[in-house]
């Protein structure tokens, strides 16, 4: 930290508890504002490089790679994409409900990482998960027990806890038996306790006074909460098929970063994520999360980014309690896959990973080769809201000595779970007051 | 055991993950990890591990394929393992320090890292490291053989 009587400016190694890498940068003038920017390194446009030249099928395989939390999403992504192109859809019977499953099962997975490793030390006063573990252990162990439940859907239905290798374009190379499924209830249930207890939990916690009027972004599933499948909605009129997201939304790169900032055409920032489907959907959540939800004082509407951690541990109910319905209904399909035959064409793809939708569109060739690849990842498409709260934090806790400033800041990133890259774990944090 | 951290798409990141291959070979329970702290700490705890090595890719300003070793049993690692660029080490000292605040440490942790030259997307091993991934792996097999017979010890006396 150096001090002038002109500027000052704080600089922090990495910003904890973000997946990924990244910097951010905030410049005062006097008590302006003057600019907020959140630079990020992407590795999405190295693995579209990558995809080109290679056949429809690896990308499944090709873009798990891309993030070892959500590798789920990518594969669906992509599968969904493949399939639209091949004109081949997997919306309902056995093997969406499979693919449902697994979802359910990195759902748990990642929000159990992001409720009680990397949010809850915000909310209980601490830096950090390590030295908020000394104190509430029982924090640590539920996290643990809950993130078990979803690494063993995991390892049942994907092959394996992490980068799951059983999932194909059309569906999976193996289906699970009845029996094999039966030993995640156990697990399940319990984990769905622990999600319940979660709730109720963050009834406790305080949360700052912040009301974000962005555009949000989610799937609409007309059969439930919008997880693997749905159209694109918003809560300012869009209503789109995943094939439209093009002309509604648009990707501009920006000096600061190497990624791409996307924003609503002729609107600008929008959000997604669990806000933005509990707001959306909420109202199509199984009656287990739903009840939980309203006891906790949630209402219809959230538009508090710091009550994220709310919704996203009614949404670790909805999964638990989803994922127990697929495994109670599920009756295993006869061959655990479709037959996809390539043919030249574009197919689009929209799935919601945890932290929000992520978007896949390929051009393949009539053999299957893969032309073009475009993968738009939910950080993507948030880096323009989660600036715009960047701003009205700084604008609001100008006053704060600047390591508190910082420390602000690095929350109101945390609300919205970006997964940077996945590949490293540095931000580095810097704040100009002129 | 010994848990190999890293990333392949990420040059010298991958590391770890090739000194665990190597170890697995050579008849030691080696596993290859992506280095996020509870997934680590969940690793170890499933196995029941009471000595664990964990070999990571560092970035301190050494000699690129030059080693680093700290016995984290019962001292976290120091600042430059978790502040220096490697893409891993932080996770890696998160989940020591993590796990210990919750009582989930194995009894021995040895932290063995690979000094890198190249971190970037898509690159592979660079040949410093490449060179010296043998040496690696002969320091690592030993470290993982001693720490074995230094908590089986006690088992062997009360049987």
């Amino acid at each position: 930290m150096s001090d002038t009587p002109r500027t000052r400016t704080i600089r922090t190694d990495y910003l904890a508890r973000v997946e990924g890498e990244g910097a951010m940068y905030v410049r005062l003038d006097g008590e302006q504002v003057a600019d907020v920017k959140l630079r990020i390194y992407e590795p999405p446009r190295f693995f579209e490089a990558m995809l080109r030249g290679r056949a429809f099928g690896e990308s499944v395989d090709i873009t798990a790679r891309i993030c070892g939390i959500c590798p789920v999403a990518y594969q669906m992504s992509a599968a969904r994409a493949m399939e639209d192109a091949c004109g081949v859809a997997i919306d309902d019977g056995p093997i969406r409900d499979l693919r449902r499953l697994l979802y359910c099962g990195e759902w748990i997975e990642s929000h159990s990482l992001h409720v009680y490793f990397l949010h809850a030390p915000d909310f209980l006063g601490y830096p950090g998960a390590i030295e908020m573990a000394r104190d509430h252990r029982e924090v640590v162990e539920r996290g643990l027990q809950m993130k078990k439940a979803g690494n063993q859907v995991m390892t049942v239905v994907g092959g394996r806890e992490v980068h799951p290798i059983n999932v194909r374009v059309g569906g999976f190379y193996r289906a699970p038996t009845r029996s094999e499924l039966r030993t995640l209830v156990d697990p399940l249930e319990r984990a769905r306790e622990i999600a319940l207890d979660t709730v109720r939990w963050t009834t406790e916690l305080s949360f700052p006074d912040v009301d974000r009027d962005t555009e949000l972004v989610a799937l609409s599933d007309p059969g439930g909460y919008p997880i693997d499948l749905g159209r694109i909605v918003s809560d300012r009129g869009l209503d789109i098929d995943p094939a439209g997201f093009d002309e509604h939304i648009v990707e501009e790169h920006v000096e600061h970063s190497n990624a791409l900032h996307a924003r609503m055409r002729d609107r600008g920032a929008y959000l997604t994520g669990p806000l933005a489907r509990y707001n959306l959907a909420g109202d199509r959540l199984r009656p287990t999360a739903l009840e939980a939800a309203r006891a906790a004082g949630l209402g219809p509407q959230c538009t508090n980014p710091f009550q994220s951690i709310v919704v996203r541990s009614v949404e670790l109910v909805e999964a638990c309690d989803d994922a127990l319905a697929l495994i109670a209904g599920y009756e295993p399909p006869g061959r655990p896959w479709v037959e996809v035959e390539p043919r030249r064409a574009v197919g689009h793809g929209a799935t919601e990973a945890p932290r929000g939708m992520l978007y896949h569109r390929y051009e393949i060739d009539d053999d299957g080769t893969i032309l073009d690849a475009r993968i738009v990842p939910p950080t993507s498409q948030n880096q323009l809201a989660i600036e715009a709260d960047l701003r009205a934090v700084v604008e609001t806790h100008m006053h704060l000595p600047d390591d508190q400033l910082a420390h602000r800041c690095e929350q109101a990133i945390r609300n919205h779970d970006p997964c940077i890259s996945c590949a490293t774990h540095f931000l580095t944090l810097t704040v100009d007051r002129g | 055991m010994v848990i190999g951290v890293g990333n392949r798409m990420r040059g010298d990141d991958g590391a770890g993950l090739a000194v665990a291959e190597r170890v697995r070979a050579a008849g030691i329970a080696g596993r290859e990890h992506e280095g996020e702290p509870v997934g680590l700490i969940e690793l170890w705890s499933e196995a029941g591990a009471s000595a664990v090595v964990l070999v990571d890719a560092v970035s301190s300003g050494a000699t690129p394929g030059s080693v680093h070793r700290f016995d984290a049993s019962s001292a976290p690692l120091p600042a430059t393992w978790s502040r220096s660029t490697s893409t891993h080490a932080l996770g890696v000292a998160e989940a020591i320090e993590l796990a210990r605040a919750v009582g989930r440490l194995p009894q021995r942790v040895v932290a063995v890292g690979v000094e890198g030259a190249c971190f970037e997307l898509g690159a592979g091993l660079s040949p410093a490291v490449e060179g010296a991934l043998g040496e690696v792996v002969e320091q690592v097999l030993g470290e993982a053989r001693a720490l074995l017979s230094s908590v089986e010890a006690p088992d062997a006396a009360r049987s």
